[in-house]
């Protein structure tokens, strides 16, 4: 059972999948009910990781490695370490309420629907499992053809654009990591003469010059600054957020977006060091995101359309996580990565509120709402938390994960911090202006007058995440030290002897480790 | 020399042998079916027919992995080699799922006659002289036995204007390449004295790449070769044949004749010229580049689905020629797994279209296979399967050839190549989806309809099944297909 646990998490919605196919497509209610324990079952299985998991070591768990296909060196080779634990459970909780909350917004192809986000839910969690890079490029793909049709089949008005848009934006990205892995792969052959796709193994290759080491960087790069997605690659998401079914834009936000950061801190820094501490690579991502976070945010105050809003915000959110994970230090990379799951967190719920107004009105149009707070209190108080720990208001999540960034920030570069200061501001300012058009004030359009609050399925979805966002903002610690190992991993990776120059005690430091236990009890002096 | 026929010589040829026997006895015994309701008994005794040809054919394969060595026959004009064993089962195979899907069609078409059977036979005799041949006259005729058989095949329908006109627009610039080619073969004569591609092999390599008789021979050869395989700029008569063709004639065109062609292509290239690579690999890598260009640019706005097919098939050619530019064996290996994976993806495809029906008529327009998900779920997943490996996305089998060909172009160093034919994956994915969107996001009043026939469904549920399962599994398969073309070929 332990050391299947990876394989028996990722199979499981794909078996459920399967199970769903089985089911006479006439009987609705069944399929969603069996969807939903799919969903919930996924997350069940995904537990045990949590309590298992040895925040002791930097190194990958749980490790699974057969054999696949011998004469391209490629293993199924599955492996966690803290960074994919965090993606991991974020993937689990949010793509199980992701399901439950298309109970009653899809009442169309109900079976390929529910058909389609389990597979999604089978390729995500793979990605974050593989620790073979050929794996992982099967995985990342294969996620492609569901939300393809999630958008496609159950979006909005312009959902043909929309769908072909994210699939061809994806495909390119990755046929250009492709081609990077092939070269790197290659350059592995040249070196030690067998044929490996491990992540390891391909970490060993020193034989790549640096300037090519820079264009495989960037191969990699552009499929992840695609997926995040970077300014100026974000042109799919306003499309791909807007016109998605609800359940598609909170997965699409929560996770989705957050393999790109992944990719970046598992494979694009870690494989060419040299490359991502190269002056000119430092400049150019930091640049970006930081044009991201101003332009994301200056976007989203001119929307007129409440989910268009809520897509341009994860731009200016997910530059911030660029900027932290590009300051290359353990404050930038765990504050990126703390608030890639932050912003997995609320955003999520964001689109949960617009999703919820929208089934009943049929109309995005900021304009349209007004003074719903006096007809929906529950409502206003979810969006409400869901709001202010977007902006990064203290004693919730986003505040702890923008500070930290900040502080990685301000260490490498203060501008950046600067810049990124200004970005939190603007980023209050917008959607605090959006809580008070749609909230406050009196109920001008009187079709709001009808308007429903949430009912108990959707205080379900909605509470987990509220209650997520309280813990990682009050109580960060466990968080930190979940990704404490494997961020100091990719510091001394990318900068050998941080930790001996800065004067702080590397976590990797067996003795320190030693003292740790020592101090919790578990091993003797 | 030995001009006696040996028996060597008689087991090399057998394969051919029986194809011509088993077409002729197909037009002597159609003339006994009287009733129409039985002609495919004629599609039957060709299939029989690929029982006895892959039974020739296995005895090739255990008599190379006993002897250890090629055989060689008739005073060095045919081989047998792994080669020429790797292309006769993908002739093989495609032969017996072109006879699957074609006699429902002919029916519905009312072209259903002996002659059909006999020609195809007489059309993969030809394609198996291009895959053994080594000696310019024996592959000419084996090229010509393949086109002239397919020229007819093209035209079956005959009262159909697109069909005719297809079949003499295919007839007509196939008789002038086969003139520029065969001056081409004339200057090889010229300068080696010989017909044979060994002896040629030897006078290239005397005379050196920057002869200007050989740059004219292998640019005149060339002509011919890149015209059967439809790269630009010679690609102009595929569009039109594709359309015009009878459905299950346009897949044995896109598959097997451009298999033999290939065939042919790479002898010519690693055999006669193969120390004049230098010559020929900046000059093939050009037209690789503008075959994918055109190719995958102009399917964008195609509206037919055979046309579309014709571009897309294009575009595959110039990903397959990237093999041989990339001179190395990753880039072969890659050539060999393209061909065979592009072998069932597209007869999976055509095995569709093939039933797809309008009213009664035969649909061939993107927009006819709308609704096809409501109708018919099990084909319009196997459609996405074929889509998704005719882009080359994992986990189908269609990604394996892409991988190969990527790689070899960059062990080869051939990067600016391989940036921009990994692009043209995006531009294919986009138009291979605008089908994905019609079958399964379009509404449709009308939702397509399909009159399956059992030779359909095995040949679509086996190419859909084999893609995903070599897709997810491909160790055998890579075994199977990587060193049936090597560098050193003589």
């Amino acid at each position: 059972m332990r050391e299947h646990i990876l394989s028996i998490v990722w199979l499981t919605p794909l078996v459920g999948m399967f199970l769903l196919f089985l089911i006479p497509k006439e009987k609705k209610e069944l399929i969603r009910l069996v969807a939903n324990l799919i969903g919930f079952a996924g997350f069940l299985v995904s537990l045990p990781l949590v309590f298992w998991f040895d925040m002791s070591t930097a190194d990958f768990q749980f490790v699974e490695r057969l054999d696949w296909i011998p004469t391209l060196g490629a293993r199924y080779h599955l492996g966690l370490d803290g960074i994919s634990l965090l993606l991991t459970m974020l993937t689990t909780v949010v793509g199980f309420l992701s399901i439950l909350c298309s109970w009653s917004a899809i009442q169309e192809r109900t079976k390929e629907y529910y058909a389609m986000f389990l597979l999604l839910q089978a390729g995500m969690l793979g990605v974050f499992f593989a620790v073979d890079v050929f794996l992982f490029y099967v995985f990342w793909e294969i996620m492609l053809v569901p939300m393809y049709f999630i958008i496609g089949i159950w979006g909005g008005t312009r959902r043909l654009y929309a769908a072909i848009k994210f699939f061809l934006y994806t495909l390119a990205g990755s046929v250009l990591m492709l081609l990077a892995i092939l070269a790197l792969y290659f350059k592995h052959i040249e070196q030690f003469g067998f044929a490996s796709f491990a992540l390891e193994d391909l970490m060993k290759v020193t034989n790549i010059p640096l300037e090519m080491q820079l264009w495989l960087f960037w191969g990699f790069f552009i499929a992840f600054a695609i997926k995040i997605p970077m300014f100026p690659f974000h042109t799919w998401l306003p499309d791909a957020h807007t016109e998605a079914p609800t359940a598609g834009s909170v997965i699409l936000a929560g996770i989705l977006l957050k393999m790109g950061l992944y990719g970046l801190v598992r494979f694009s820094i870690p494989l060419f060091p040299e490359a991502a501490v190269a002056e000119s690579t430092v400049q150019i991502i930091a640049v970006l995101s930081i044009i991201g976070i101003i332009y994301g945010a200056l976007v989203s105050l001119m929307q007129k359309d409440w989910k268009k809003l809520v897509a341009y915000s994860s731009v200016s959110h997910l530059g911030f996580c660029t900027l932290g994970l590009i300051a290359l230090n353990p404050n930038g990379i765990a504050g990126g990565l703390l608030q890639g799951i932050n912003h997995g967190i609320s955003t999520p719920l964001l689109f949960l509120v617009v999703g919820i107004v929208y089934e009943q009105r049929h109309t995005r149009e900021i304009s349209e709402y007004g003074g719903l707070a006096n007809r929906m209190p529950i409502y206003t108080v979810v969006f409400c938390i869901a709001m202010l720990a977007s902006a990064g208001m203290p004693g919730l999540n986003g505040f702890i994960g923008e500070f930290t960034i900040l502080r990685g920030a301000f260490e490498q570069n203060v501008y950046w911090a600067g810049f990124a200061a200004l970005g939190i501001i603007l980023g209050a300012a917008y959607l605090l202006w959006l809580f008070q058009r749609t909230m406050l004030g009196p109920i001008t359009n009187p079709e709001n007058e009808k308007l429903k609050d949430m009912n108990l399925r959707e205080i379900c979805v909605a509470l987990p995440l509220v209650l997520w966002c309280f813990w990682i903002g009050l109580y960060p610690k466990p968080y930190f030290d979940i990704l404490e190992k494997p961020v100091a991993k990719v510091v001394e990776r990318v900068r050998p002897g941080y930790f001996a120059r800065a004067g702080i005690p590397n976590p990797l430091d067996a003795t320190i480790v030693r003292a740790e236990l020592t101090a919790h009890g578990v091993a003797k002096p | 020399m030995n001009l006696s026929f040996t028996e060597t010589d008689f087991f090399a040829l057998k394969p051919v042998i029986l194809l011509c026997l088993f077409g002729l006895g197909i037009l002597l015994t159609d003339f006994l079916i009287r009733d129409t309701r039985y002609r495919w008994l004629n599609g039957v005794t060709a299939l029989v027919s690929q029982g006895f040809v892959a039974f020739a054919v296995w005895q090739h394969h255990l008599h190379l992995s006993e002897a250890g060595r090629d055989l060689v026959a008739l005073s060095g004009a045919l081989v047998v080699d792994q080669f020429s064993i790797f292309f006769n089962w993908i002739f093989i195979v495609s032969t017996i799922l072109a006879i699957l899907i074609s006699v429902r069609y002919l029916e519905h078409e009312g072209e259903h006659r002996g002659e059909y059977y006999a020609l195809m036979l007489f059309a993969q005799a030809g394609m198996t002289i291009l895959a053994q041949g080594m000696e310019l006259i024996t592959l000419f005729i084996g090229l010509e036995l393949m086109a002239l058989s397919f020229y007819v095949m093209v035209g079956f329908l005959r009262d159909d204007r697109r069909s005719n006109e297809a079949a003499i627009k295919y007839l007509l610039l196939g008789a002038f390449s086969s003139g520029l080619m065969v001056y081409g073969f004339s200057l090889f004569y010229g300068i080696s004295g010989s017909t044979l591609l060994p002896e040629i092999a030897r006078a290239v390599t005397e005379r050196g790449s920057s002869d200007p008789i050989l740059q004219l021979a292998m640019v005149t050869t060339s002509v011919g070769l890149l015209f059967k395989i439809s790269a630009v700029p010679f690609h102009m008569w595929a569009p039109d044949v594709y359309e015009g063709a009878p459905t299950p004639v346009t897949a044995y065109v896109s598959v097997a004749s451009k298999a033999a062609s290939f065939a042919l292509l790479l002898r010519i290239f690693l055999v006669p010229l193969a120390d004049v690579s230098e010559l020929w690999i900046p000059f093939l890598g050009m037209v690789a580049l503008a075959t994918m260009t055109i190719g995958n640019l102009a399917a964008v706005t195609q509206t037919n689905l055979k046309r579309l097919l014709a571009y897309s098939s294009i575009s595959h050619a110039g990903y397959i020629l990237l093999g041989l530019v990339a001179g190395n064996q990753t880039g072969l290996n890659g050539i060999s797994v393209y061909l065979l994976v592009y072998l069932f993806m597209n007869f999976g495809v055509f095995a569709v279209i093939t039933a797809l029906r309008r009213e009664g008529q035969a649909a061939e327009e993107v927009d006819d296979l709308s609704g096809l998900m409501g109708r018919h779920p099990g084909y319009a997943i196997l459609m996405l399967i074929f889509m998704l490996a005719l882009a080359g996305i994992p986990p189908t089998a269609g990604f394996y050839g892409k991988y190969f060909i990527f790689l070899g172009l960059l062990e080869a160093g051939q990067y600016v190549l391989a940036i921009f034919a990994a692009l043209y994956v995006a531009v294919a994915a986009y138009y291979y989806f605008r089908i994905v969107k019609v079958m399964f996001l379009s509404d449709s009043q009308q939702p397509a309809q399909l009159v399956l026939s059992r030779g359909v469904t095995i040949t679509a549920v086996v190419a859909g099944v084999l893609m995903l399962v070599i897709g997810l599994y491909p160790e055998p398969f890579i075994g199977l297909a990587s060193d049936s073309i090597r560098l050193a070929m003589h």
